[in-house]
């Protein structure tokens, strides 16, 4: 195996174009250099992306959040101003691991490990983050819902690698939300997660919604069904059980002996609910 | 394979290596460097007992290439004491019997004064959180929380 540091994004995007072997990219290395360990993959070229100049900086225009791809989780949550706008994507990513994984540990490198049980992208679809993406036919950039399209795949070419994650700005009376169940109370991958994120309008009902479910399918899922549930209300007993129903229809899980496929089904409709009526609040909702 | 050249600072000195491409920075420090005191328990993450600090951030030292720290500054448990003088947290967790085997302690050290480092006067749960990735098979947990509860205790000028 070959190791480059690059300072652009641009030479990456050369190397991988004229690497004749497998290229893989190093962010924060909390999947890769385990996955080296244990045999799981073995790249002719690793590169690293972090000295490229921004890669560490949050930046905040009026219309959206620029986060690099080396910014790790712990310094997502030290960012007071995005963790009060997108409490649910901060404290999604900080459930990743332990303290010395958050030290690492990025949002991109989450995104393109494609695990379907990856804790921040279920609250990045919600949200309708985006992430920019550079390859030889110059930037573009796509939502995050499609990045992932199967367990350990996505959608990037072999010489394409993603710049930066692009998050809207928040609107008055929203709010997001995650969570995932695990068997412990830390240091676990989700056997079934929920995130919704929520805008209020005038009346305090419910006026757009998005409801995303990690960890019950091959690729997290947005499930339009279980948004329509609640548009219109204020999160009745009536509105919350069409949610959970609509999760749970939405589910194609696999059975093993983290979870089965009726507790995951079941569970992640528990969760939605449950998200659902956080992203409420913090919308400025009274349940 | 031509092996890659780092420059680095570990515990205040510069330090030069030449390592392989894969060789992580827990392999530099225990078998290149002679610093073993970070451990390696699991290899993958889990267990905390070879942390570190990159930059001053808290990391598992088997999850970073040596190469990767060209560059940085890097702390290990090696840093800790003032020469013979125990640092505060040494001190308390040798008094508190907050170790057996021991294999643990120095990622316990390391990422306990990280959070110290941070918030001097961290609550019970918060320093639990912090400490979950820092398994420990003899202890059962709690003697370390109460060594390191003492140590901060004595740190901020509170008698005990
Ligand atoms: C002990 C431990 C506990 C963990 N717990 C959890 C958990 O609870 N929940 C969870 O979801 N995950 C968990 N993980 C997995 C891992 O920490 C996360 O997936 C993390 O977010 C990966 O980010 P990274 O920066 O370390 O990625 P890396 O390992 O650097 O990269 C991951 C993948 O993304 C690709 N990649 C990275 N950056 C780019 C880019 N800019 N463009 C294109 N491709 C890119 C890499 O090539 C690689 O394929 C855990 C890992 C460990 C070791
Ligand atoms: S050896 Fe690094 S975490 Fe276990
Ligand atoms: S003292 Fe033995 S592992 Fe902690």
């Amino acid at each position: 195996m070959r190791y480059v540091g690059v300072n652009s994004f641009a030479d990456a995007v050369d190397l991988m174009g004229s690497e004749q072997g497998k290229c893989m990219i190093l962010a924060g290395g909390t999947d890769v250099l385990v996955q080296l360990k244990l045999g799981l993959v073995e790249p002719d070229l690793l590169i690293n992306i972090k000295a490229i100049p921004g890669v560490k900086e949050i930046s905040v225009s009026s219309t959206e959040y620029r986060i690099g791809v080396a910014v790790s989780g712990a310094e997502l949550g030290e960012d007071a101003g995005l963790k009060a706008e997108w409490p649910g994507i901060v404290e999604a990513m900080e459930l990743i691991g332990s303290t010395q994984v958050q030290g690492r540990a990025t949002l991109v490198g989450n995104l393109c490990n494609a695990s379907p049980a990856a804790d921040a992208v279920p609250a990045l679809v919600s949200a309708a983050a985006r992430v920019e993406i550079l390859g030889p036919l110059g930037r573009r950039k796509i939502n995050v819902k499609d990045v992932t399209i199967a367990p350990g795949k996505t959608s990037l070419a072999k010489d394409e690698i993603i710049t930066a994650v692009c998050l809207p700005r928040q609107q008055k009376n929203s709010g997001d939300a995650y969570l995932r169940f695990i068997p412990r109370t830390e240091m676990d991958i989700a056997v079934a997660s929920a995130a919704v994120n929520l805008i209020l309008a005038q009346d305090g009902s419910v006026q757009s919604a998005r409801v995303s479910l990690g960890a019950v399918a091959p690729t997290v899922l947005l499930v339009d069904d279980a948004a329509k549930a609640l548009v219109g209300s204020k999160l009745d007993d009536a509105a919350l059980e069409q949610l959970s129903m609509a999760c749970s229809a939405a589910c194609s899980p696999i059975d093993d002996r983290r979870g089965t496929i009726d507790f995951r089904t079941k569970t992640a409709g528990v969760l939605a609910c449950r998200a659902a009526k956080i992203a409420f609040q913090r919308a400025g909702g009274s349940l | 394979m031509s092996k890659i050249h780092v420059s680095t600072e570990i515990n205040g000195d510069q330090v030069e290596f030449l390592c392989e491409t894969d060789e992580t920075l827990l392999d530099v420090l225990r078998d290149q460097l002679g610093l073993t005191g970070a451990k390696e328990g699991c290899g993958t993450g889990d267990c905390g007992a070879c942390s570190v600090t990159v930059d001053g951030r808290l990391v598992c030292s088997c999850l970073v290439l040596g190469a990767e720290v060209e560059g940085s500054a890097v702390t290990t448990i090696e840093g800790m004491a003032d020469g013979d003088a125990l640092h505060p947290l040494q001190r308390h967790l040798l008094e508190g019997a907050a170790l057996q085997c021991g294999i643990c302690t120095p990622g316990v050290l390391v990422a306990a004064k990280a959070l110290l480092d941070k918030n001097p006067d961290p609550s019970e749960e918060e320093l639990r959180y912090w400490l979950a990735g820092n398994l420990c098979r003899c202890t059962g947990y709690d003697k370390i929380i109460r060594s390191v509860m003492t140590a901060a205790a004595e740190m901020r000028g509170e008698k005990s």
